[in-house]
C-alpha cells in the first residue's frame, strides 16, 4: 500500500533522499533548492539517516566534496539551482568523465541576468553538454519517483555516469500538492546498497581516478563516456519497468498524450506538460486532433523513438524554456529538429521560446500554440520558426 | 478535464495568506481531495502586498499556471483593497470574503462593481479575542471554508483539531485557542 | 582487476579503456621507462660517498634505491637525469656526465 500524501517537490525530493540514506550529502543553499537540503539537515540531526552532511562554502565545493566522496565509494548526492549549478560547472565534466553516479536534485531556475529566482530551464540546458544523465519531472510525484530511480540508472555498470533530477523552481518545488508515495522499506530495497567494483578506499586495490589525458588518449575516453550515456536509454527502461511494479506507476523515456491520431503535437518539458494536456483536451472536445509529447530523458536523448512518435503530426510546436541564443532553435527545438531530419521526416516544426523567468504558462497561452499550428497546417504558410511566446511585442 | 474550485489569497508578506492557503490545502487534503497550495513568488518581504492560490478538485489536478478567473477570492488585509485589484477575473457566481472591521456597505465601493457575494469578517477581533494576539490566518480560512461550502463546518473543524493537536503536540494550550478562533470565525462571517 | 598499464598506447580502442581511464592497482608507473627520457646523467662516485642520503629524498623519480640502509646506483630506467641529487650532495659524490648512456 503506497503513503497519501500531500507535499512540495522540495519536500517529495528530500523524503526520496531520506529513504535513499546516501552515505555523504555536501550542500551549499540556494533559492528554490534551500528547503532540499534543510529538509535534509533536519533528518540527519534527528537520527533519521546516517548520512555525512558537509555544509560547505559553495557549489563548486558542494559537488567538489560529492566527487570526492563518490570516488572513495560513498554514495552521495547534493541540491541545486541555477547560478549555484553554474558555479558547479568545471565539477560536473570532472564527475562525469570520472564515470562517478553522483546524483543531483536540480531545481530548475533560471540565470541572471536580469537577476530572477523564478523557473525556466537556463540553468539545466546550460549543462546539458556535460555528459550528465537529465531526467526532468512534470509535477512532485514524478519528481519523487524519478529521485527513487535515479541511482539505480547512474550506478548500473553499463552506465556509471551522475544524473540530474530536475523538476520547476517554485511551479513544482513550492506547490503543495497530492503524492504517493512508497513505504520505506521498499524505496530501500529498490535502490539497494552501493556496492562499486572499484573505489578509492577499497584495501585491497589502490587505485588512480582522474588521470591526465593526452591527445593520444582524451578522445577514446570522450567516446568511451558516450558509450555509458548511450546505454543510459535502455536502463532507464529497465528500472521503469521495476519501479513500475512496486509503485504501479510507469515511465518510458518520454510521456505520450493523445499523440497517436495528433495532427498538433506539442513537445514539452516540466511542468508546462500538465497545463498542456488541459489545453489539448480542450481543443479535443471541439474535435481539434491536439497532442502532447512529455521529455522525460533529455540526456541521452532519445531521438528516434521521439521521432517515431511524432511524426505523424502536420505541425509540431517545441517548447523551449530557455534561450540558446543561436536566433534560430531552442535545445529541444534543435534536438527535435535534427533527428526528424536525420529520419527524412519533413513535418513543420515551430519553435517557441515560453516561461523564460517565471513568466506564467497557462492553458490558454499554450492553446494559442496549438492555434498557431493549425494556422501553419490550413495556409501551409510556416513564416518565422523561433517565436515567443506570451511576450509583450 | 478536472473542474476544480479555484481560490486566490491576498495578503501582505509575513501576515501567514501563504501559510494558510496551504492550511486550507491540508484540511481540503484530509477530506480525501486532490489539491494545490502555492504561492506567488518573488523578491517580497515584509509588509509587501503577496498572492497564493487553492485548487481542489476530485480528480487529479494537472494544470500549473497562476488563477486568474478565481471562484474565490480572500483578503487578508483590507489595506490591499485600493492597492490591488483584488477582484479582477472573480467569478460573479463566486466571492469575495475580506477581512475588516468595517460593514460591509463600506467596502463595496472598494471593490469595483464585483456583483457576486461579497462577506466579512473582523478577524483582529476574533483572534485577540481568541488568541489574544493577532493571527488573521486561522480566522480567514474559517471564513473561507463557510463562504465557499468546500467540506461541512464539522468535518473542518474536526480536522483541524486533528491537525493542530498534531503541529502543537509540544504546547497544547495553544490548540483550543485556534479551535475558539475557528469557531468564532465560523459564526462571525457575514 | 589491475589494470595492465604496458597495453594503454597509442593503438588502444575506446572500447579497451578503463572507465574513465581509471588506474586500478598501485606502483604502475614503474611500467613507465622515464629513463628514456634523461639528456644528462649522473655518475655515482662511491668512495666519495659518506651515506649521508641527502640525495635521495630530492630525486623526484625514487630513482636512489636504498639497500640495507645505504644508497647505491642509479635506476637508470626511471631517472630523467635532472641533477637535484648533483647539486645537493655535499661531497662531490655525484657527477653530471652529460647525455651518455
Amino acid at each position: 500500500m503506497s503513503i497519501r500524501e500531500r507535499l512540495s517537490g522540495n519536500e517529495a525530493v528530500s523524503v526520496a533522499m531520506r529513504q535513499i540514506n546516501p552515505d555523504v550529502f555536501p550542500a551549499f543553499p540556494i533559492t528554490p533548492s534551500t528547503e532540499i537540503p534543510q529538509y535534509f539537515s533536519s533528518y540527519v540531526a534527528n537520527g533519521l539517516v546516517d548520512t555525512v552532511f558537509i555544509p560547505v562554502e559553495s557549489e563548486h565545493s558542494s559537488m567538489s566534496a560529492a566527487i570526492g566522496a563518490e570516488a572513495s565509494g560513498a554514495r552521495s548526492m547534493t541540491a541545486t539551482s541555477s547560478c549555484g549549478l553554474a558555479y558547479m560547472w568545471e565539477e560536473l565534466y570532472v564527475a562525469a568523465s570520472d564515470r562517478l553516479p553522483v546524483a543531483l536534485a536540480l531545481v530548475n531556475r533560471a540565470l541572471s541576468g536580469p537577476i530572477n529566482i523564478n523557473c525556466d530551464h537556463s540553468d539545466v540546458m546550460g549543462a546539458r553538454d556535460a555528459g550528465w544523465i537529465q531526467v526532468f519531472a512534470e509535477n512532485n510525484q514524478e519528481a519523487y519517483d524519478n529521485f527513487v530511480q535515479a541511482y539505480r540508472i547512474a550506478e548500473h555498470p553499463s552506465v556509471r555516469l551522475p544524473i540530474m533530477i530536475c523538476q520547476d523552481g517554485f511551479i513544482t518545488s513550492h506547490a503543495v500538492e497530492n503524492i504517493e508515495l512508497l513505504e520505506d522499506e521498499k524505496v530501500k530495497a529498490f535502490v539497494g546498497e552501493y556496492d562499486p567494483e572499484h573505489y578509492l578506499l577499497k584495501k585491497d586495490e589502490p587505485m588512480a581516478i582522474g588521470p591526465y589525458g593526452t591527445p593520444a588518449f582524451y578522445m577514446e575516453a570522450k567516446r568511451a563516456q558516450l558509450e555509458g550515456l548511450k546505454n543510459a536509454k535502455q536502463v532507464t527502461l529497465d528500472v521503469a519497468k521495476e519501479f513500475a511494479e512496486i509503485s504501479g506507476r510507469s515511465y518510458g523515456l518520454f510521456e505520450e498524450y493523445q499523440t497517436a491520431d495528433a495532427d498538433y503535437i506539442m513537445v514539452v518539458i516540466g511542468a508546462a506538460a500538465g497545463t498542456a494536456k488541459d489545453a489539448a483536451d480542450q481543443l479535443r472536445e471541439k474535435g481539434i486532433k491536439a497532442g502532447v509529447l512529455k521529455i522525460r530523458l533529455f540526456r541521452p536523448f532519445p531521438a528516434e523513438e521521439i521521432v517515431a512518435a511524432i511524426k505523424h503530426a502536420k505541425v509540431i510546436a517545441c517548447m523551449d524554456r530557455t534561450e540558446s541564443y543561436n536566433g534560430n532553435a531552442g535545445p529541444l527545438g534543435a534536438e527535435i529538429k535534427a533527428a526528424l531530419f536525420d529520419a527524412g521526416e519533413t513535418v513543420k516544426v515551430l519553435n517557441y521560446v515560453y516561461g523564460l523567468g517565471g513568466r506564467d504558462v497557462t492553458v490558454d497561452s499554450l492553446t494559442s500554440v496549438f492555434e498557431d499550428m493549425q494556422k501553419v497546417a490550413q495556409s501551409g504558410v510556416v513564416g518565422e520558426t523561433y517565436r515567443y511566446l506570451s511576450v509583450r511585442e | 478535464m478536472s473542474k476544480a474550485v479555484e481560490i486566490r489569497w491576498h495578503g501582505r508578506g509575513g501576515q501567514g495568506a501563504k501559510t494558510a492557503s496551504l492550511l486550507l490545502a491540508d484540511v481540503t487534503f484530509n477530506t480525501g481531495k486532490y489539491i494545490q497550495g502555492f504561492p506567488e513568488y518573488g523578491p517580497e518581504r515584509m509588509g509587501a502586498p503577496i498572492t497564493a492560490y487553492n485548487r481542489i478538485s476530485d480528480t487529479p489536478i494537472r494544470v500549473h499556471s497562476n488563477i486568474y478567473e478565481p471562484d474565490y477570492v480572500v483578503v487578508v488585509d483590507e489595506t490591499l483593497l485600493e492597492a490591488v485589484d483584488v477582484t479582477k477575473g472573480l467569478k460573479k457566481e463566486g466571492a469575495i470574503v475580506v477581512n475588516t472591521a468595517r460593514a460591509k456597505e463600506e467596502i463595496l465601493p472598494l471593490l469595483k462593481g464585483y456583483e457576486g457575494g461579497v462577506y466579512t469578517i473582523d478577524a483582529r477581533k476574533v483572534s485577540m479575542a481568541a488568541l489574544g494576539k493577532y493571527f488573521p490566518n486561522s480566522p480567514m480560512l474559517a471564513a473561507i471554508v463557510k463562504v465557499s461550502g468546500i467540506m461541512p463546518e464539522e468535518t473542518f473543524l474536526k480536522e483541524m483539531e486533528a491537525s493542530f493537536k498534531h503541529k502543537f503536540a509540544s504546547k497544547p494550550e495553544v490548540v483550543a485557542g485556534n479551535m475558539k478562533a475557528l469557531t468564532m470565525a465560523l459564526e462571525e462571517v457575514k | 582487476m589491475a589494470t595492465d598499464i604496458r597495453k594503454m598506447n597509442e593503438n588502444v580502442s575506446w572500447k579497451d579503456l578503463t572507465e574513465g581511464c581509471n588506474i586500478y592497482g598501485s606502483g604502475t608507473s614503474k611500467l613507465f621507462n622515464t629513463g628514456e627520457w634523461r639528456v644528462d646523467c649522473p655518475e655515482f662516485i662511491q668512495e666519495k660517498c659518506k651515506q649521508c642520503l641527502l640525495c635521495i629524498p630530492v630525486c623526484p623519480d625514487s630513482s636512489i634505491p636504498v639497500v640495507d640502509g645505504k644508497r647505491v646506483d642509479f635506476d637508470f630506467d626511471h631517472c630523467k637525469g635532472c641533477g637535484i641529487c648533483a647539486k645537493v650532495c655535499p661531497f662531490g659524490a655525484i657527477k653530471m656526465k652529460g647525455a651518455v648512456e
